[in-house]
């Protein structure tokens, strides 16, 4: 049942992906890409992961106000007439050398819904599934695993949002620093 | 926004920030944790501006103390994780002991790296959106 159920989902998100890209209209391209987003997290679900299907739909639904709030504001519906051909062309056939490549990568790959890496030295899967409770008091094996096993992984993903909040930051602040400003670098140079 | 957006966002705005604080506090019991948790939180605060207005918005929660929770909580983070080369024998050892499975005191540090990661998270995505929509404020010519 579920199988089916997914291929489902992966049907409608091609549908909603592609009419993000080729509608004339921003606004509904942002609706199509959030209908993207909720199918991810439906899928997820089906798939038995409900952390990321909460993690998704709470980042599609904050994604959906940002683009909303930004597109409703602009409405800037201009879209160029026609494609390059020639950029077309190559896009395509890079695509296709990539496929033709990654064919061999399938066969590699374990079955669908089977327990990966088993084949590895320690068997790092299955001993998390079975030991995270006894070791961590974890009773969430996915937490236990991002915040005791790997949380270099975790800090690493802290430190990304902290750098996203400077960029943010430092590309949208009110005012500029004019040259010979003592805060700007032209400033400091010429004070020294 | 019209009077039917402030009333409903009053009354519920309160239960997603108490939800938002339950899937991250209970992070390692049930699905969820830091990150959506912060998320949800954000997303309180986000209602709050939307309905609002971002004057009322920053009596609760101005753009500074979002950045002083910011680096505060990812300081915390990493506090936690000397802690654990200090206590244990490496970086971010799980030092305290497990504890009774299913409740809320297991899970030794866990629990206190997720409550520092939703801090962390809600402060920086609602920085985030206030970033951007107050560029979009000032370039938008006057409509508020």
């Amino acid at each position: 049942m579920t199988p089916y159920i997914i291929i489902i989902l992966l049907i409608f998100m091609i549908i909603a992906a592609l009419v993000a890209l080729e509608t004339r209209d921003t606004l509904a391209a942002v609706v199509a890409l959030a209908a993207v987003g909720i199918g991810t997290s439906i899928a997820f679900l089906f798939l038995g992961a409900p952390d990321l299907a909460i993690t998704q739909v709470v980042v599609e639904v904050l994604v959906l106000l940002i683009l909303i709030r930004a597109t409703i504001s602009r409405d800037v519906t201009t879209i160029q007439e026609g494609k390059p051909q020639f950029g077309m062309t190559i896009a395509v056939s890079s695509l296709l050398i990539l496929f033709l490549f990654s064919l061999h990568m399938v066969e590699v790959l374990p079955v669908f819904g089977l327990r990966a890496h088993t084949g590895l030295a320690g068997n790092p899967s299955l001993h998390y599934l079975g030991e995270a409770l006894a070791e961590t008091g974890a009773a969430n094996v996915v937490t236990a695993i991002l915040l005791d096993y790997r949380v270099f992984d975790t800090i690493g993903e802290v430190t990304v949002l902290f750098v996203a909040l400077i960029g943010v930051w430092t590309v949208l602040r009110k005012k500029g620093r004019l040259r010979g400003d003592s805060d700007s670098v032209e400033g400091m140079v010429k004070k020294s | 926004m019209s009077p039917i957006v402030q009333t409903v966002t009053r009354w519920i705005n309160s239960f997603i920030f108490i939800f938002g604080l339950y899937v991250m506090l209970y992070g390692h019991v049930t699905p969820g944790g830091g990150f959506p948790g912060g998320v949800i939180i954000a997303c309180s605060f986000i209602l709050i501006t939307l309905a609002a207005g971002k004057e009322f918005t920053f009596r609760l929660f101005s753009l500074k103390q979002a950045s002083v929770v910011d680096s505060l909580s990812i300081l915390l983070f990493l506090i936690i994780g000397f802690l654990g080369m200090v206590f244990g024998n490496y970086f971010f050892a799980n030092f305290l002991p497990p504890g009774e499975a299913f409740r809320l005191q297991s899970g030794g540090t866990i629990v206190f790296s997720n409550v520092v990661i939703g801090f962390k998270v809600s402060a920086a995505i609602f920085a985030m959106f206030l970033y951007l929509s107050l560029f979009r404020l000032e370039e938008g010519a006057g409509e508020e």
